[in-house]
């Protein structure tokens, strides 16, 4: 048993940790909050530039490490920060999918990717489908000229940036069936395809995708027809990971913040952090946090292994996660009073943030229910 | 032992409706309902319609323009305001200054402010709190000091709530640094045009501007509006703070919070069946409705004990935090409820004159904003600590 980082893996964090450190003041947090695109273009290429993307990627995917220990760590920095680049949607998602699926010439886009030069982003998820992966009304139809696509995605992160959007889409069976569901990689332009953007709490954009008569050729099926279900379930794991991850690491600044805050901050003439009901409080976050480093390596270290085992510990995690999520935002404003709830403190946009973890890739409950259904029932 | 209401009270209760029915605004009460803020006018309109029925002082002697009416139906009139989705009577000059100036007030300043706060001639703010004194109010640092015939009242006030709209703020300054920092406060009626005033709005991590930072330099106030001794206005702060106690839990808002709940998880599928059906978010909606109807019964024991009389003791610290823990839970909730669209941030939707369609269901729109600025509730008002301090207290008898 050994729980320390490689010495490449150190490497990585050290030269990650400086690069974020320097790059996200608590004025850039601003300034990209107000950008057109919710991140910052600058961070994003000099994310690219020091490898940060390519350690998303096996070698054999053109990257040079892809472990579950190698996303957790990259995105644990970056919630440490609270950065807002769409790291998840363009590469874990949108890369991922197309490394793992993709023709030749489709993987053309995985070293854009990793270049830092292409965003992507995942357009799945339907107004009513909540958090059920199989549920995919948007349909399919083959015509002469290859497939049209019709439908609505809901709350598509990214898409507002992406070049390429990765659609999902019924080619066969009914709007829960695993089978039948087929992926394609498309040009956010091509006709039929309308975006609602708008921002998103937290940071970043989504945006409201319809598909009406969509036409697209037959090389923009990623992946063999109706068989995607699998390479889906795969991207989403990795991508409640690094979720998991930047999760540990918002919380891991909130609880900074917050003990700074306990011995700063005087009323009746002593530092807050005297008070024992306070102490208490901040002791049990700390140990919950604890709690949720452990979730997430035991996810990192299983993230590759069988669908069956994977999956108990993807829901294991994310439902530890959302849980200990909400108990650290709301006790580090409690412990802030008042001064927690500015959005111009530090501690506003690192709550957001970690308030909608919650909402992407299966919620508490979502995750409980699974968990039950995979190792406990 | 009887829990049902009397039949005065059931009248009384009917009367009420029958005044919503007939009084209340559509495009108010659907404002509210769908969680957008409302501008001054909207609480202004509201308040010169409840006045025009003579309830707008509904915690107030009928010797001063109000109804007279007991703990009970003052209870009953809020929890109806409250389900049908009226506009809340803004408390500040209502609820928290006027049993002040009827208590503590010279006749003058009676005569003159309370009728004004009847007519909406003065919107009213309240500057207690300031950036070193917010739990340890007596702390409080912004002075006032003599010259001639006036005070010189120089420093700063926080969190000051719809200061923006606010033309009069009653305000506690420091006239004496001797003794006991309880024992050197004065509370000043200021107006809030006075030169030397400056209101900077505080965005909060909903994205709304609801409270304020005051600043004062060299802000000259007459010394006639000083209300009651100088140095005493500790003791007028406490006598606020233990009026400002019947609507404490704010139960009506947990009832309309529940029924928006319910209303979300009924609209909301999950696993192809309505929300509400899935067994364990229908469990978390059972105990905090278990909890609700507790609390409920809880609050008209300590309105009853109100109205037969008695001063509120601990309870009113147990319902403060009870509720609000109730409330949060049912905020949280529906955040959970509306899934995914809990993530498009909404704030410019929900702003007067917004021809934004929501991103989502109508309902969805709020949620977050909702969930994260309510954490205010056991924040203000005595943190939730506080409160569980004050209770300690007696039951141990510290
Ligand atoms: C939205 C909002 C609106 C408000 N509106 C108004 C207004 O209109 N007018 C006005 O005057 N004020 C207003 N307030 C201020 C409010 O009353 C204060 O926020 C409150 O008194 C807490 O003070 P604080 O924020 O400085 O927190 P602090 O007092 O600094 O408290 C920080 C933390 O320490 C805890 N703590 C403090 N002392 C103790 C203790 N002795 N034992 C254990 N724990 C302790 C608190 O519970 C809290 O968790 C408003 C606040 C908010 C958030």
């Amino acid at each position: 048993m050994n729980f320390d980082l490689t010495d490449e893996r150190q490497m990585l964090q050290d030269g990650l940790r400086r690069l974020l450190r320097d790059s996200y003041t608590a004025d850039a947090q601003k300034i990209i909050a107000e950008s057109d695109t919710g991140y910052s273009p600058k961070i994003w290429d000099s994310l690219a530039e020091m490898g940060l993307i390519g350690a998303l990627f096996t070698e054999k995917q053109g990257g040079f490490a892809g472990a579950g220990f190698d996303l957790a760590l990259v995105h644990e920095e970056m919630g440490r920060v609270g950065a807002v680049d769409p790291l998840i949607d363009t590469a874990v998602l949108g890369g991922g999918l197309i490394a793992a699926c993709g023709n030749d010439a489709q993987k053309a886009l995985v070293e854009e990717v990793i270049a830092g030069t292409a965003h992507l982003a995942l357009a799945h998820g339907e107004p009513t489908s909540r958090f059920d992966l199989s549920h995919v009304q948007t349909s399919a139809t083959r015509n002469n000229d290859g497939y049209v696509l019709d439908g609505r995605k809901a709350v598509v992160v990214n898409a507002p940036n992406a070049d390429h959007l990765i659609v999902s889409a019924r080619t066969a069976g009914d709007v829960a069936d695993r089978d039948g569901i087929s992926l394609f990689l498309v040009p956010t332009a091509t006709k039929g395809i309308t975006l609602r953007s708008y921002p998103v709490v937290g940071g970043g954009l989504a945006a409201e995708v319809t598909l009406d008569q969509g036409q697209v050729d037959t090389g923009a099926l990623l992946g063999p027809e109706g068989a995607a279900f699998d390479a889906l379930a795969t991207a989403h794991a990795r991508a409640t990971l690094a979720i998991c991850a930047e999760a540990l690491g918002l919380m891991e600044a909130i609880r900074d913040l917050t003990i700074d805050y306990l011995k700063t901050r005087k009323q009746f003439g002593v530092p807050i952090g005297k008070f024992q009901v306070l102490q208490h409080r901040m002791a049990d976050v700390a140990l919950e946090i604890e709690q949720a480093r452990s979730a997430v390596i035991n996810l990192a270290g299983h993230v590759d292994a069988v669908p069956q085992v994977r999956d108990v510990h993807v829901s294991a995690t994310k439902n530890l996660i959302g849980t200990v999520a909400r108990q650290v935002v709301e006790e580090s404003i409690q412990m802030h009073g008042g001064i927690g709830l500015t959005a111009e403190y530090e501690l506003g946009h690192f709550v957001k943030r970690l308030t909608m973890v919650d909402h992407r890739f299966g919620d508490t409950m979502y995750h409980l229910e699974r968990f039950i259904a995979l190792a406990v029932a | 032992m009887d829990l049902n209401y009397t039949p005065e009270q059931r009248a009384f209760r009917d009367e009420v409706n029958g005044f919503l029915k007939a009084e209340l605004p559509t495009r108010l009460s659907d404002k509210v309902r769908q969680g957008k803020s409302l501008t001054k006018q909207d609480h202004e309109e509201w308040h010169a319609i409840v006045n025009q029925r003579g309830w707008l002082a509904s915690n107030w002697p009928v010797e001063f323009g109000g109804t007279g009416w007991d703990a009970v139906q003052r209870h009953i009139f809020e929890d109806e305001l409250t389900r049908a989705y009226a506009p809340r009577i803004v408390p500040f000059g209502l609820a928290m200054l006027g049993p002040v100036l009827q208590k503590f007030g010279s006749r003058e300043q009676q005569d003159y402010y309370l009728p004004r706060i009847l007519n909406g001639d003065d919107w009213w703010c309240q500057g207690y709190s300031e950036p070193g004194a917010g739990s340890d109010l007596a702390s409080l640092r912004t002075s006032a000091v003599r010259d001639g015939d006036h005070y010189i009242v120089n420093g700063q006030k926080t969190w000051t709530t719809l200061g923006q709209h606010a033309n009069m703020m009653f305000c506690l300054v420091r006239t004496s640094k001797e003794g006991k920092p309880q024992e050197g406060i004065s509370f000043l009626l200021i107006d809030m045009t006075t030169p030397g005033i400056e209101v900077r709005p505080i965005v909060l991590i909903d994205g709304g501007a609801e409270v304020n930072e005051v600043f004062f330099d060299n802000v000259k106030v007459p010394l006639a509006n000083r209300v009651g001794e100088e140095n005493k206005g500790w003791t007028y702060a406490k006598y606020l703070l233990t009026h400002e106690r019947t609507n404490i839990a704010g139960v009506g808002f947990a009832n309309a919070g529940l029924a928006n709940l319910k209303r979300i998880a009924q609209a909301e599928q999950s696993g192809g069946r309505p929300l509400i059906e899935n067994p364990h978010f229908a469990a978390r909606i059972a105990r905090v409705e278990i909890d609700l109807m507790a609390m409920s019964t809880t609050n008209l024991r300590v309105i009853s004990q109100a109205a037969a009389g008695q001063a509120p003791g601990p309870e009113s610290s147990m319902l403060k935090i009870k509720g609000t823990v109730i409330r949060q839970e049912i905020n949280a909730m529906a955040r959970t409820a509306v899934g995914p669209y809990a993530m498009p941030f909404a704030s410019e939707g929900l702003e007067e004159g917004s021809n934004l369609e929501p991103v989502g269901p109508d309902y969805a729109a709020p949620v977050t904003g909702q969930y994260l600025n309510n954490r205010k509730l056991s924040i203000y008002g005595g943190s939730n600590e506080i409160q569980r301090a004050i209770i300690s207290k007696a039951i141990l008898e510290l």
